[in-house]
């Protein structure tokens, strides 16, 4: 009850404060043109289908390859050392380098190497790059899940007489995974907006899409659509990744 | 041929040594139960049995065939081996009939259909058929470890280590528990168990050994160790419990 008034208050201070500032009126012409925001959602809305693309074939690879990575730096076997060793680096590499510059450097660099048709597109290796570095991200999750699941369990598991690929995989990852999936549900609502970085090398994204109409234009008003678009989609995410975290503390005390 | 040989086995965590040298004979269907202090070694030992640890020296012999080498497959040892922990392990994402079936289905290549019958008869025997299809947090206790009991006895293993299973659980729950203990005795399971529970080893073991700072310092049967042991540590250690 407090809050819903406290929270009242502050919204009604900021619609009537904010058009007061002097330069409101030049802000919202450029930022919050209605007829403009009216005439470009619509385009952006169809731009935005092609992030979404992006991110759906993108996401099963990311968990695949991320599970593949956490399941190496797993590996009990000295014969199999090498495998921890290129886990670990792997994660280090990809952890360590801005999206951004994973983008460029994959995305225009690969390309450059002088490759024929379909497989010079930036579609596929901006692809690449998301997949790389978030497999990277997700490879640490799931190896925080394996971990958190008591060595008791795997001790109980060998005691049995069940090879170490099967504890694995009746025992241990499907008590690790679930335990993860708030975690991972962060990192497809982050995924989802660094879809928008492939824009810098080709793809006409929902971001790129917004940019053009932008310099056509000479208002910004179609950035705040692009933004309009994306909380849709983020906010209702974020709150489902929240209420699944939640539930899974309630169940655990 | 005796069941289990264990020879000099020697195990240590770092620059502690836990086990110093240890040596132990099991026959097949004898009850064993290793009583000590905390931290005498007891679960160590189990646990090396099992080959859960790896021993740094001496050998263990099952039925004559030394099952400590080195590089050895352990898991067709394990199949002969059960074991059964204080904190019972069961799998929580599983229902009881799920941990039960899912070491013969993956190591047999049973069906669950196959299985059925056996695995049904081992939960009805045992006074668990109602809670077969229970998940391990909507049991007591007493029945997570009964179900993880019968969750070794389904490998059919050849000895079966019980590493105090009944330390975890209240009071009124241990009696249950142990009736499982004396039903494998009837069927004549060969079995070691670490315990405190003395007056069950007292009633039911066919020996007893006194385990201190990882050496047995005194074994035999359970009325001469009880009423008359020997060792000066041994007398110690059973006036603090008795
Ligand atoms: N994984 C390990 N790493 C290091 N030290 C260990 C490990 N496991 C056991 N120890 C040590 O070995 C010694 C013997 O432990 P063990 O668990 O075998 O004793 P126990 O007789 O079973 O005692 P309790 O009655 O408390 O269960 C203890 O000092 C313990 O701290
Ligand atoms: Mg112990």
């Amino acid at each position: 009850m407090i809050a819903g008034v406290s929270t009242f208050i502050v919204l009604a201070l900021i619609v009537i404060l904010v058009p007061m500032a002097p330069g409101w009126e030049a802000v919202q012409k450029s930022f919050f043109n209605k007829e403009v925001f009216l005439k470009t959602f619509p385009k952006l809305l169809s731009a935005f289908w092609l992030d979404v693309l992006i991110f759906l074939w993108c996401a099963p690879l990311i968990a695949i390859l991320g599970l593949a990575i956490a399941l190496c730096r797993d590996v009990q076997s000295p014969v199999l050392f090498p495998l921890r060793i290129f886990g670990a680096v792997y994660t280090d590499i990809f952890r360590g380098v801005p999206v951004v510059l994973t983008v460029y450097l994959i995305g225009f660099g690969i390309p450059g190497l002088g490759l024929p048709r379909p497989y010079n597109s930036p579609y596929i290796w901006g692809s690449v790059a998301l997949v790389l570095t978030y497999s990277a991200y997700v490879a640490e999750i799931f190896r925080s899940g394996i971990e958190s699941v008591h060595k008791s369990q795997r001790a109980a598991a060998s005691s049995l007489g069940l090879s170490n690929s099967d504890v694995m995989r009746y025992v241990v990852l499907p008590q690790a995974i679930r335990r993860v999936v708030p975690a991972n549900m962060n990192m497809l609502i982050a995924l989802q907006k660094d879809v928008a970085l492939l824009s810098f090398i080709g793809p006409v994204e929902i971001f790129r899409q917004a940019g053009v109409f932008k310099s056509l234009l000479a208002n910004f008003t179609p950035y705040v659509g692009a933004a309009v678009i994306f909380l849709a989609v983020t906010i209702p995410a974020t709150r489902f990744a929240d209420y699944l975290l939640a539930k899974q503390n309630r169940e655990r005390s | 041929m005796s069941k289990l040989k264990i020879e000099n086995i020697v195990k240590s965590f770092g620059d502690v040594t836990v086990l110093k040298g240890l040596d132990l004979i099991v026959e097949q269907g004898e009850m064993i139960c290793l009583i000590g202090a905390s931290g005498s070694g007891k679960s160590t030992l189990l646990r090396s049995i099992n080959l859960l640890e790896p021993i740094d020296d001496g050998a263990i012999w099952l039925d004559g065939d030394d099952i400590s080498l080195p590089g050895l497959d352990p898991q067709p040892v394990r199949q002969k081996i059960g074991i059964v922990f204080q904190s019972y392990n069961l799998f929580p994402h599983m229902s009881a009939v799920e941990n039960v079936m899912l070491a013969p289905r993956r190591i047999h290549k049973k069906s669950r259909e196959a299985l059925r019958p056996e695995i049904e008869q081992l939960f009805e025997k045992f006074g668990l058929a109602d809670r077969m299809d229970h998940y391990p947090d909507q049991l007591s206790g007493g029945q997570q470890q009964r179900v993880a009991i019968v969750r070794a006895l389904a490998m059919k293993p050849e000895i079966m280590l019980f590493d105090e299973v009944t330390s975890a659980l209240d009071p009124e729950l241990v009696a249950e528990v142990l009736d499982v203990l004396r039903t494998l005795k009837a069927q004549n399971m060969t079995m070691i168990l670490a315990t405190h529970e003395m007056g069950f080893a007292r009633e039911a073991a066919d020996r007893v050994c006194i385990l201190h700072e990882g050496e047995i310092i005194e074994e035999g049967k359970p009325e001469e160790i009880f009423s008359n042991p020997k060792h000066p540590r041994s007398q110690a250690f059973l006036k603090s419990v008795l």
